[in-house]
């Protein structure tokens, strides 16, 4: 199959997603369990990446720039800047791609391989509404929370840091933060996590969807996939950043 | 009744099935015999829409199934039982959910209500007390029982059966056969079965059809296939020196 087969086939299946549910109350119940699977249980390694990474960040910064004509106000305000404008939206994201895309991929190829798909079908189910749909819209609703969460603690973890090392003050830290603080950019992460999490969940559900074989498919169709999310989620924040930011 | 008018399915330009035509009897159960690569699964996944078939026809009691629009097809999707080979239970819900599971998308009945059904049919495959019970938790034979119950929870006027004794130990199999055919003769629904079990054919084969390299080579009933003299169908079904010693008393007895 030819990348541009890929699209089209892509393309069609969001059409298919992408119709009213056949029952609201069994959506509704399918709603909650992705928003648990894909959500709540990813919070732990977000929250403990976020913490360490912008301790690292503002460590980075500080040793980086070692000058008595530089503030230390500015490492605050460059740790702030970096946290939510790259770090929190797109390294979180990458990191959900890797956790929650192979699992969406292997939890629906699995289904496709043992004929679960095919009972959905048979029963008159469409089964891409019932399957993908959730997902889209529990990331959707979940993950602009989760980010927000991954920027505070961040934050956190630079101030803790910088506390703990002596390498700056934590009044210095926070004047940084309070330097020159557009909401807009806020604004900006959250349009590029909804971007992305819609790549997490449509991409690797395409993957696990179309999946043909056995369990070595399966596995291979999960590593295909947290490749190319990974990848669109990349190219996205390019063309995004130059969108919004410039 | 399921009437099938020459039906043609390929896949990447190898012709599968080669213009099957025949007819399924309601009531009975009728069985699909073939090697392995002989056209078995396609043609049933054809029969139930889940391959379209590049050319032919399959009549539901005189509805084609490629004329029906989007209600009717819902329709009829509902009036179809579906044992998969590998049962296709699905895995994170529980026996009680899997066999409710077609209830609660399909009908407006409280949970009692939905409740009293599952064990009804759960009761009717022998399987009580495993209501709370994950698919990993149960034998092979259990989730077949479990996929049968589900295919028969909405009242199917057609079950269809893809190997549904396939892994399971020969008295597990018979369990499996008569339980099918006693759900045939009590809902008086028509029943195809996929199968490469001889012992099947000869327990519950009411109408057989044999496939041979994508095209129907034979059509009988389990006594006809005992004096067939069709060398395709007689090389198959005897391969075994038992079943042709079997087969060799039978004409004996017949003479």
């Amino acid at each position: 199959m030819t990348y541009l087969e890929h699209v089209g086939k892509y393309f069609m299946m969001l059409k298919r997603v992408f119709r009213k549910p056949q029952k609201r109350r069994v959506f509704y119940q399918a709603l909650m369990k992705e928003i648990e699977d894909l959500g709540i249980k990813s919070l732990g390694i977000i929250m403990f990446i976020s913490f360490f990474i912008g301790g690292v960040i503002a460590l980075q910064t500080a040793l980086n720039l070692d000058s008595p004509f530089i503030p230390d106000s500015l490492i605050g305000f460059a740790a702030k800047r970096s946290i939510i404008l790259e770090f929190a939206p797109t390294f979180c994201c990458i990191i959900l791609a890797g956790k929650v895309g192979s699992y969406i991929t292997s939890s629906i190829g699995t289904m496709r391989v043992t004929e679960q798909i095919d009972a959905l079908e048979v029963m008159g189910i469409n089964s891409l509404n019932f399957l993908v749909l959730p997902k889209i819209i529990a990331a959707l609703f979940f993950y602009p929370f989760l980010i927000t969460l991954a920027m505070a603690l961040g934050i956190f973890g630079g101030w803790i840091a910088g506390v703990l090392s002596g390498l700056f003050a934590g009044s210095d830290y926070i004047t940084g933060i309070q330097t020159d603080f557009k909401p807009f950019l806020i604004v900006y992460a959250l349009i590029k996590t909804v971007i992305f999490s819609f790549l997490i969940a449509t991409v690797p559900s395409y993957h696990g969807y179309y999946v043909k074989g056995g369990s070595i498919a399966v596995g291979r169709a999960s590593t295909q996939a947290v490749v190319w999310t990974t990848i669109l989620i990349v190219i996205a924040n390019y063309f995004l950043t130059q969108m919004l930011l410039t | 009744m399921i009437e099938v008018k020459n039906l043609h399915k390929g896949f990447n330009g190898t012709e599968v099935l080669k213009g099957i035509t025949t007819t399924f009897l309601p009531g009975k159960t009728n069985l699909i015999i073939g090697q392995s690569g002989s056209g078995k699964t396609v043609f049933l996944k054809s029969l139930i829409g889940l391959h379209i078939p590049e050319k032919g026809t399959v009549a539901f009691d005189g509805r084609l199934n490629t004329e029906f629009t989007q209600e009717q097809k819902m329709q009829w999707r509902q009036e179809i039982g579906m044992v998969f080979q590998g049962s296709a239970l699905f895995d994170s819900q529980t026996v009680e959910e899997n066999v409710m599971f077609p209830l609660k998308m399909f009908t407006r009945k409280s949970r009692a209500e939905m409740l009293d059904r599952v064990n009804v049919v759960l009761n009717r495959v022998n399987l009580e007390n495993s209501n709370k019970k994950l698919p990993a938790e149960l034998s092979g034979g259990m989730q077949k029982r479990v996929a049968i119950a589900r295919a028969i929870v909405m009242n199917p006027k057609y079950l269809f059966c893809d190997e549904p004794n396939s892994g399971l130990d020969p008295q597990t199999a018979i369990v499996i056969d008569n339980l099918i055919q006693e759900i045939t003769d009590e809902y008086k629904i028509t029943t195809v079965i996929n199968t490469h079990d001889m012992n099947s054919v000869i327990e519950i084969g009411e109408k057989i059809i044999f496939l041979n390299k994508g095209k129907k080579e034979w059509e009988g009933s389990s006594e006809d296939i005992f004096s067939t003299d069709n060398e395709a169908v007689v090389g198959f079904v005897y391969s075994s020196n038992l079943l042709k010693k079997v087969r060799q008393v039978y004409l004996n007895e017949t003479k």
